[in-house]
């Protein structure tokens, strides 16, 4: 057997077991029902809540706004990291800020959020895109530093303007940092979104799975968060599909 | 017997060129410099380490401004943009990571907006030239080193440059490599007519490869020696075994050795 091979089997072991297990120690009652429900029921109760459309309402007000947030930050994270990587002053100046910042629990604003906003989506969206912007700006800086001076060169043998060589030389270069970049953003507004559902909100999933769980409603909670597990795998490989396509073709492990 | 260094019109011409680089402190880099490329010349220049070679590439191409002097090509000054019928092959690999052989081959022509069909032609030439038919759809990361860079030649070639500047194309190759990759030079030479400038640490390419030999002091870089070779315009890498071959390399290190001392801080 190849080494990748041992190593698939080895994932698939380890995820199939973290699932076996604990259907087998509650259907065994070694854990409360109260407690952890078994997987295939938690399978069950997210089907059944798809299906009812009792979710739908949730999806839309979370994944709205998850990708608000989501494509703010990448957007303005992006042109910030542009605009800083271009004046080395400014940089200088932030780089102690952006390198410290995720030490910063963003969190402790959500209620000052709250009061200037209100309890709409706003404030959800704001707590996403603060946690999510720098995530993007050190990708953006990253990926720029990384662009060999040898291409610009090329690109100024060709007699190519700014924009042209911003577009067609230094973008491209820069793909593999922002693809990373793109890959935090994501992250970091779902959970942004989702821990803000969970703190103080109206609607959405993490609002749900907190007014199950207030209310000792296990399937109801436990098949909201397997949705949510489930969505943030099944996005996450998707953009790591494409990583590693990319990367492959680029030469890069 | 083709003599190359021919007295036909000067193709560019470099006049009382100087580079000072101001960092924390003034760095002179190069000249005050004097050179005259004649149309359809193979020319190098040899010097040790941090003499300015690729200074002086970059003042000739346009890719930097000379501090003084005047440079110019085909009668007109070059002044910090690359002109138009030069090409430029540097010693890095500068393939395009993202775009196929084809597509990076294409690539110039693209931008400069050649019609599709033309494109088609000029890139399946300059592939096939280079030996690289084969890989017309493979990424760089697909290639060897040696074949990356002739990528870089042939994305330059299919521009079809009146001059084409080389900023040690090679260094990063092995000997064997070098010696092909000398060939596939020379033959391109030889069928574009083109001026050719190769910037070369190493004396027996140099040698090999040149109807002239420019050997460039340790910085300020300035040119102490001026060789001909003499060799014929069809000629290929079993130059080596001439005893002329010998004798144009040994002279190369009699000019260069005291300068190569000396960046490296030691006297004789």
């Amino acid at each position: 057997m190849s080494r990748a091979a041992r190593v698939r089997w080895a994932r698939i072991a380890i995820v199939g077991g973290s699932i076996l297990l604990p259907e087998a120690l509650c259907r065994w009652h070694v854990i409360n029902p109260l407690t952890l429900i078994p997987p295939s029921e938690m399978v069950a109760a997210m089907g059944q809540m798809i299906v009812s459309g009792e979710l739908t309402g949730d999806i839309i007000d979370t994944f709205s706004a998850v990708g608000i947030a989501a494509c703010l930050s990448i957007v303005i994270g992006f042109a910030a990291g542009a605009a800083v990587h271009a004046t080395p002053r400014v940089r200088r100046a932030i780089a102690p800020l952006l390198a410290s910042y995720y030490a910063a629990p963003v969190f402790v604003f959500y209620p000052l959020l709250v009061g200037l906003f209100g309890l709409t989506m706003l404030p959800l969206i704001v707590i996403a895109f603060i946690a999510a912007v720098p995530a993007m700006v050190i990708a953006t800086l990253t990926g720029l530093d990384r662009v060999p001076r040898v291409l610009r060169k090329v690109a100024r043998v060709h007699r190519m303007g700014p924009l042209r060589t911003a577009l067609l030389v230094v973008l491209p270069a820069t793909l593999p940092s922002l693809c990373n970049g793109i890959k935090l953003c994501l992250a970091y507004a779902f959970i942004g979104v989702i821990a803000g559902e969970f703190i103080l909100s109206s609607g959405g999933l993490g609002y749900g799975i907190a007014y199950a769980y207030e209310s000792f409603e296990n399937r109801p909670m436990y098949g909201r968060m397997l949705f949510v597990l489930l969505t943030a795998v099944v996005v996450n490989g998707l953009l790591h599909v494409w990583e590693v396509r990319m990367n492959a073709r680029r030469g890069r492990a | 017997m083709d003599q190359a260094v021919s007295t036909r019109a000067a193709h560019a011409t470099i006049r009382g060129v100087t580079r000072v680089y101001h960092a924390t402190r003034p760095v002179h880099a190069l000249g005050p410099i004097d050179l005259e490329l004649t149309g359809g010349e193979f020319f190098s220049v040899v010097g040790p380490s941090g003499c300015g070679k690729s200074t002086l590439l970059d003042v000739l191409a346009g890719l930097s401004m000379p501090t003084e002097g005047r440079i110019e090509f085909e009668g007109k000054p070059v002044q910090g943009q690359v002109p138009d019928g030069i090409g430029v092959v540097f010693q890095e690999d500068a393939s395009f990571p993202w775009l196929t052989v084809h597509d990076n081959v294409a690539f110039g022509l693209r931008r400069a907006g050649v019609a599709a069909a033309e494109i088609t032609r000029r890139v399946d030439y300059a592939v096939g030239f280079m030996g690289l038919r084969e890989f017309a759809a493979a990424y760089p990361a697909q290639l060897s080193g040696g074949m990356r860079q002739r990528v870089c030649i042939a994305r330059t070639l299919v521009l079809q440059p009146r001059l084409i500047l080389l900023d040690e194309p090679f260094g990063a190759l092995d000997q064997q490599t070098r010696l092909l990759m000398g060939d596939e030079l020379l033959r391109l030479w030889r069928e574009t007519g083109a001026t050719v400038l190769l910037i070369t640490h190493a004396l027996d390419e140099a040698a090999m490869l040149s109807d002239g030999v420019g050997v460039m002091s340790a910085r300020p870089g300035r040119f102490i020696d001026m060789i001909e070779t003499h060799w014929p315009r069809d000629r290929d890498s079993r130059i080596v075994a001439n005893d002329a071959f010998g004798h144009v390399t040994a002279r190369l290190w009699s000019s260069l050795r005291a300068e190569s001392m000396k960046a490296i801080g030691r006297t004789q």
